[in-house]
């Protein structure tokens, strides 16, 4: 905290309730002035949670949705820290592939869903192939900068104690890096959820992003629309705070900055 | 086997570190600056040796090379006889900051080199060297959570613990503050009484070197040649306000071509 005045207790919880409470408040009664139809207001929302929670849809999307993503991220980590680690350790074999991989970076995964179906067909795979693509890169990228900005004073010490290179990547550069590499999981996790709701809208017929869009197809309960977004944004929040509270582990704390 | 050819092949008795013309140049052809030239020095088995010269002469190049971790361009380096050709856990350098591994606990970073050990062995090591540097009740507590003087005693302890018969050591205490700096001095002192290895110790503290040192190594500014060798002949512990000590200490001093009245 840089600021002076540090808040107390009770007001780090009680601003953010009362900003909330004053929003869901706008939003209740902006439906009731403009008399809208078609825009469920926050207690049809709360409504429509109930009732897909007893239709036990939603479980099954949410579990659908993080499964596709447990998956496509899963194998992103897999594939990316050991190929980033070495690209790190290699600069030569990174010059290489790094202008390919400087143009693949910016293509949003949801423009490679055309060709994720001809790969994979409508289904699982070809949302787990956009979530793997989504996800790769900043892994990728975190890894070799980590591997780049590890204190040559580290490596040294490493070699004194006689470590094999194999064994001073796994001993040295990687606990050196892995701060740096949580981040980009971190920003890879992000871009997953972002992709894997998207994907569904198109790809699949189950999980969130699917909800969402059958939702509106099948008889505009747009109060289904808002409880689907809604759980969205509330797992978002959860797998975000997930990799933060790994990033305060003691291990890995001294690599960042702010980290109290 | 005459007994000229016995004693021609026995080492000198006792010596450890051997250096011989031993020179660096850094770059290539048109551009390349030579560091140290023409190091000749024989260093005996257990000794303090300390390792001065004006800032930026070369000396961290000079401990780099003899270390292994920087080729040398010209001459050799050889320890018991054997040619010195990389990094070796036998002889550990410390670093001046920064040298201990910040995702390891304490006893992770003295256990560092020893994971070839059995683990009751392991663990008998770690423990005695907490000890032998004061760290004891620090053992689980991260280098984040240190000190600037606990972490240069736990990197000093993490290289004694592979039992290394050298260590070097490079400006161990040039970033701490000068009261650390100096009860470091005694702390560095009482283990090599008591574990007695050899030490090359680099420095730009004056009362460092001669506090600690049996014998100082003085280096011309770069490229750095052994400029004068001298012998610190005053038993420990060492009085600071003795004759001989201020004597030694203008010596090197006006070594080093510092005028003695500013």
């Amino acid at each position: 905290m840089n600021s002076l005045t540090k808040p107390r207790r009770w007001e780090s919880f009680f601003w953010p309730v009362i900003a909330a409470t004053a929003l869901l408040a706008l939003w209740h009664y902006s439906v009731i002035w403009t008399a809208t139809k078609v825009f469920p207001s926050p207690l049809s929302v709360e409504k429509g949670i109930a009732e897909l929670l007893h239709k036990h849809v939603l479980w099954a999307d949410i579990c659908d949705s993080l499964r596709r993503v447990a998956l496509g991220s899963g194998a992103a980590i897999i594939v990316g820290i050991p190929l980033g680690l070495f690209l790190g350790w290699k600069p030569a074999a990174n010059q290489v592939v790094n202008p390919v991989f400087q143009i693949l970076r910016p293509i949003s995964p949801i423009a490679w869903i055309p060709v994720a179906i001809i790969f994979f067909g409508v289904g699982d795979y070809a949302v787990i192939f956009l979530i793997f693509l989504g996800s790769f890169f900043p892994i990728v990228v975190a890894c070799v900068s980590g591997v780049s900005s590890v204190p040559p004073v580290l490596l040294s010490a490493g070699r004194n104690f006689g470590l094999s290179t194999p064994r001073l990547l796994t001993r040295v550069i990687f606990p050196a890096a892995l701060p740096q590499i949580l981040v980009g999981v971190r920003l890879a996790l992000g871009i997953a959820w972002l992709v894997v709701v998207a994907a569904e809208m198109i790809a699949v017929d189950s999980g969130l992003g699917y909800l969402v869009i059958d939702s509106r197809n099948s008889g505009k309960r747009y109060d289904l629309v808002v409880a689907a977004m809604l759980m969205i944004g509330i797992i978002g929040l959860a797998l975000d705070f997930l990799i933060r509270s790994i990033e305060k582990n003691k291990s890995v704390r001294w690599g960042f900055r702010n980290a109290s | 086997m005459s007994l000229a050819e016995v004693v021609m092949a026995q080492p000198d008795v006792g010596q450890k570190l051997k250096l011989q013309h031993l020179g660096k140049v850094y770059g290539h052809d048109d551009e390349s600056v030579a560091a140290i030239e023409d190091i000749n020095l024989d260093v005996s088995d257990g000794e303090f040796v300390c390792i001065v010269g004006p800032s930026g002469c070369g000396k961290s190049t000079l401990l780099n090379v003899i270390a292994g971790f920087l080729p040398a361009t010209s001459g050799s380096v050889t320890i018991d006889g054997e040619a010195v050709s990389g990094p070796d856990p036998r002889r550990i350098l410390v670093f001046q900051e920064r040298g201990v591994f910040p995702w390891l606990t304490v006893e992770g970073n003295i256990g560092f080199g020893l994971s070839k050990l059995p683990r009751e062995e392991r663990r008998q090591r770690i423990a005695h060297y907490v000890q032998a540097v004061r760290l004891q009740g620090f053992e689980h507590a991260y280098p984040s959570d240190l000190s600037g003087g606990m972490k240069q005693r736990l990197q000093v302890a993490r290289a004694l613990a592979v039992n290394p018969d050298i260590l070097y050591l490079d400006e161990p205490f040039g970033a701490l503050d000068f009261i650390t700096r100096v009860i470091m001095r005694g702390e560095l002192h009482r283990i090599w009484q008591t574990e007695r290895r050899t030490i090359l110790f680099v420095t730009h503290d004056i009362d460092e070197a001669v506090q600690l040192a049996d014998r100082v190594i003085v280096l011309s500014s770069r490229p750095a040649r052994i400029q004068e060798i001298l012998t610190i002949d005053i038993p420990h512990p060492r009085n600071i306000s003795s004759p001989r000590y201020l004597e030694l200490r203008d010596e090197l001093l006006k070594q080093i071509g510092l005028a003695y009245e500013i």
